[in-house]
């Protein structure tokens, strides 16, 4: 509450230097409750990195850290995507890991030994700090100090922003945010002013974007619309084109220094509207000096020639590099902004993550609370007094909303644009109440210092064109008495005091999870730390081959490389579709056909996540249909979605489930002996408390797999692949067995395995089947 | 006849031209035809013979295009008649400007010019 108070204080009149002041101060206060509020995860856990992605993007820095940046650059990761490997270094934003490694090796520089680890921890809350001076600037620009001051304190703590600025996550999206709105403020200062300088500027930071962040190509499409909207307009100015020209020219060649950016600025179609924008406003300024130079008769002569033979070569261009290949049409993830059908048609591994699904209108207020209401009044105050840079705002303000509504992920580019809007709403409504109260006791005396102190009011806005409002502002405060300002004036600070009740709220309970350890809360409010991600990670990076290739869904790819340091199959870098598909179908496959995927790709663990025995909702069995989704996308004969489903339909893991489900390896990995567990007095054995229900196969054994490590609450499943001589043994027909098999379930097995004994036998004979025998009583008992 | 008129036109511009510009902009303006020049050359060049190092014609080309920008620019800010647009900008400090803007593109284009 002390930021409101002292942003208020700040728009009173003072002299230069106590303003100055108090923005300092005020900024500071920002920066720091932002770099406060974010530090939830470390208080209540510890100083660690969350999550997935800040896995490798940590293991990345390391590396760049211990190695040096060219190594870097050069990396293959022959420890990702067995057998494929990954080129790390080309296939990498690597904005974040230079900006950390560069500030761990200033500090080593000074004598001061950070762990690099730590660095990476505190990273995004220090640039949410940055990100809060940006704001203000780019506010600022756009309309006064006052409002500036406003939005910095909103982004500090806006829960939109601070979902993926928490310490410890560590994202590209925690750095690229300070970019986007260091450039959108460099961006606005250079059409203002149309100096190179600024824009020169705005294009190194574009580049720092480019570097940090996919999501460069919104700035690369959003200023080039902005300056179409204003030659559409009638806006077209010098300082635009000087502006426009030279940002996109130093824009181009520097993103093309991104290895993983490459030729792609001239070559895909996400840059080209850049580069026709560039094209229009050469030709817009060429034929605004012919209109200087000619009298009006020629230049319509002459741009009727120039239009037609313009015309002619751009249509000639076009031709010519669709004919060629040139340019590429758009990537599947560009077309899922479009269509948002799209993406769960053809790309299921894109829809499959939780933040590329549609908002929902719960999550907009959740994240943004009071400034999702505010933020139309903003839209509405930069329309009504527009000018360049207002138009830029409202298209980002335009754009950003559209893109929230499509992906969750994509709120992070709303919620910028909001606090700026909501921060110019919120001041224009202090404008006239507070002000109004100074104005009233002068009004009682002489009704003349109207004028006057109207004139002062104009002061605080300082970008021009603020004639009209003071009229209106006048004609609309007629009939306000000092009753109902007070009245608003409380009423808002106080709906300002919910929403950082709320930002701290919403912080701390939902975004503040490191969600590698989890926490429980029993009854009497004791909390309880369940560490079993990293309890399994440890023992694979303790108990295994340092060369041993662990097989996992590809969520946990980074995590395993990070932690345990082994070899994985496929991660979250989901460059591979077929890869992917392929550990989809060894996982929803029975256990024969999964082991021999498995053998072919060389697999010695098998890693599952398992929650039934806590209650982790987020384990591998409610993530199983996306497995199968995009197993079946790429093997359509083996793998039949309906399969999985009841005949009615559901997806259950009761006895009433289907027996493809109820046979395949995540389900046999995950429920491996779960049946014999009674979790309490109240639920019989096999109770699956993710699921509440009494899991239908309860009682299997595994042939090609053995349990290699399960963790304290169950959370993660460790099994060892079996090598061909562990379980082939002599096989005995069914007539001569003394004991007969009782279990059902194993049927499906013998199905298969008829026909690979022949061809198993021969090992057999080389290796002792003695040493194999001492293992099955042993088996059995357990 | 619209051949003639066009001659006219630019005959007309042409006297125009030689009698309004100042001769610093004149300056500018033949160091934006010897840029063109240039670039149309490297375009020509990269139709007939190709672009095998791409990233080598790419530099050099968008290196081209980026000077004549600048150099527009630079000859918009120095305009006495864009005095209004341009508030604040004096030509030295135009100059300025231009400078640093060429020394990021002439350091960027090294740097990929491969």
């Amino acid at each position: 509450m002390g930021r409101t108070q002292a942003k208020t204080m700040s728009s009173m009149s003072s002299p230069l230097g106590v303003k100055s002041l108090l923005v300092f101060t005020v900024l500071m206060l920002a920066w720091l409750a932002g770099f406060l509020s974010r530090l939830f995860a470390v208080i209540r856990f510890e100083s660690i990195i969350h999550e997935f992605d800040p896995w490798f993007n940590y293991r990345a820095t390391a590396h760049m850290v211990t190695n040096g940046f060219y190594n870097f650059l050069n990396w293959f990761d022959e420890r990702a995507w067995y057998p494929l490997g990954r080129i790390v270094g080309g296939t990498v934003y690597p904005g974040l890991m230079v900006t950390s490694g560069s500030i761990h090796y200033i500090l080593n520089l000074l004598n001061i030994p950070v762990h690099i680890r730590d660095i990476c921890v505190f990273l995004a809350p220090i640039f949410s700090g940055l990100t809060a001076i940006a704001t203000y600037l780019l506010t600022k620009e756009i309309w006064s100090p006052g409002a500036g001051l406003f939005a910095a304190c909103f982004i500090a703590v806006v829960p939109g922003y601070i979902s993926r600025s928490v310490a410890g996550s560590y994202d590209n999206e925690g750095i690229a945010i300070f970019a986007l709105m260091f450039t959108y403020f460099l961006w606005v200062k250079s059409v203002k002013t149309g100096s190179l300088f600024w824009s020169s500027l705005a294009s190194l930071s574009y580049f720092y974007m480019v570097s940090a962040w996919g999501g460069y190509v919104y700035i690369i499409n959003l200023i080039p619309l902005h300056v179409f909207a204003l030659i559409l307009m009638g806006r077209f100015s010098h300082r635009i084109y000087t502006a426009y020209t030279t940002f996109y020219i130093l824009g181009l060649i520097c993103s093309m220094q991104i290895p993983f950016v490459g030729f792609q600025p001239i070559r895909t179609s996400e840059h080209m509207a850049a580069a026709g924008v560039f094209a229009l406003l050469n030709a817009v300024a060429v034929l605004k000096y012919l209109q200087s130079v000619m009298t009006q008769a020629e230049f319509r002569h002459f741009f009727l020639v120039a239009a037609g033979t313009a015309a002619g070569a751009v249509f000639l261009a076009v031709v010519g590099l669709t004919w060629m290949g040139v340019v590429a049409p758009w990537s599947g993830r560009f077309y899922s902004l479009w269509d948002t059908g799209y993406a769960k048609i053809h790309i299921p591994i894109i829809a499959s993550v939780s933040e590329h699904q549609p908002t929902t209108w719960f999550s907009f207020f959740f994240d943004l609370h009071i400034l999702v209401a505010t933020f139309p009044v903003g839209i509405w105050y930069c329309i009504k007094n527009i000018n360049d840079e207002r138009v830029f705002i409202v298209l980002f303000a335009v754009s950003a909303v559209y893109f929230a509504g499509v992906m969750v992920r994509l709120m992070l580019t709303l919620t910028p644009v909001v606090c700026v809007l909501g921060g110019i709403a919120f001041s224009r409504l202090f404008e006239v109440y507070l002000k109004e109260e100074e104005q009233s006791r002068p009004q009682s005396g002489d009704s003349s210092d109207d004028e006057d102190e109207g004139e002062k009011n104009n002061k605080y806005d300082k970008a021009g064109k603020l004639r009209k409002m003071k009229h209106e502002q006048q004609a609309s405060n007629d009939g306000l008495g000092v009753n109902i300002r007070s009245m608003v004036i409380v009423a808002v600070l106080m709906i300002l005091m919910m929403f950082s009740v709320h930002c701290t709220w919403v912080t701390s309970n939902a975004y503040s999870s490191p969600s590698i350890v989890l926490a429980s809360y029993s009854q009497d409010g004791s909390r309880q730390i369940l560490d079993d991600f990293r309890e399994a990670y440890y023992w694979l990076a303790q108990n295994t081959d340092t060369d041993a290739r662990v097989m996992s869904w590809w969520d946990y790819g980074y995590q395993i490389a990070g932690m345990a340091n082994r070899t994985t199959l496929v991660d979250n870098n989901t460059w591979n579709n077929s890869h992917i598909a392929l550990v989809g179908k060894a996982m929803s496959s029975n256990e024969t056909a999964a082991y021999d995927i498995m053998t072919a790709l060389d697999v010695d663990y098998v890693l599952v996540i398992f929650g039934g025995v806590i209650g982790y909702s987020g384990d591998d069995i409610n993530k199983f249909l996306w497995m199968v989704r995009i197993a079946e996308g790429e093997h359509p004969k083996d793998i039949k979605e309906s399969d999985y489903f009841t005949d009615r339909g559901e997806f259950r893991v009761d006895s009433q489930g289907s027996s493809t489900l109820l046979n395949c390896l995540m389900y046999k990995l995950s429920y491996y002996r779960f049946g014999e567990l009674k979790l309490d007095f109240r639920t019989p054995p096999g109770f699956d408390r993710t699921r509440n229900t009494v899991i239908g196969n309860k009682d299997f054994k595994l042939t090609y797999l053995e349990e290699a490590y399960t963790t304290e609450h169950w959370l993660v499943r460790i099994y060892r692949v079996k090598k061909p001589d562990e379980f082939n043994r002599p096989r005995i027909p069914v007539s001569q067995r003394k004991v007969k098999r009782r279990n059902v379930y194993l049927t499906k097995k013998e199905l298969y395995s008829d026909h690979d004994t022949s061809k198993r036998r021969r090992g057999i004979i080389k290796n002792r089947p003695v040493v194999v025998k001492g293992h099955r009583p042993k088996t059995k008992l357990t | 006849m619209s051949s003639a008129t066009l001659s006219v036109v630019i005959k007309n511009f042409y006297d125009e031209y030689m009698k309004n510009t100042p001769k610093k902009l004149k300056v500018v303006d033949a160091y934006l035809t010897y840029v063109l020049m240039t670039g149309v050359l490297q375009f020509v060049y990269c139709c007939i013979v190709g672009s095998f190092p791409f990233n080598s014609f790419l530099s050099g080309f968008i290196c081209t295009v980026g000077c004549f920008v600048l150099g527009v620019s630079l000859r918009l800010q120095a305009n006495p008649q864009n005095k209004m647009q341009f508030r604040g900008i004096s030509a030295e400090r135009g100059f300025a400007d231009f400078i640093f803007a060429h020394i990021i593109l002439h350091l960027v284009t090294m740097n990929f010019i491969g």
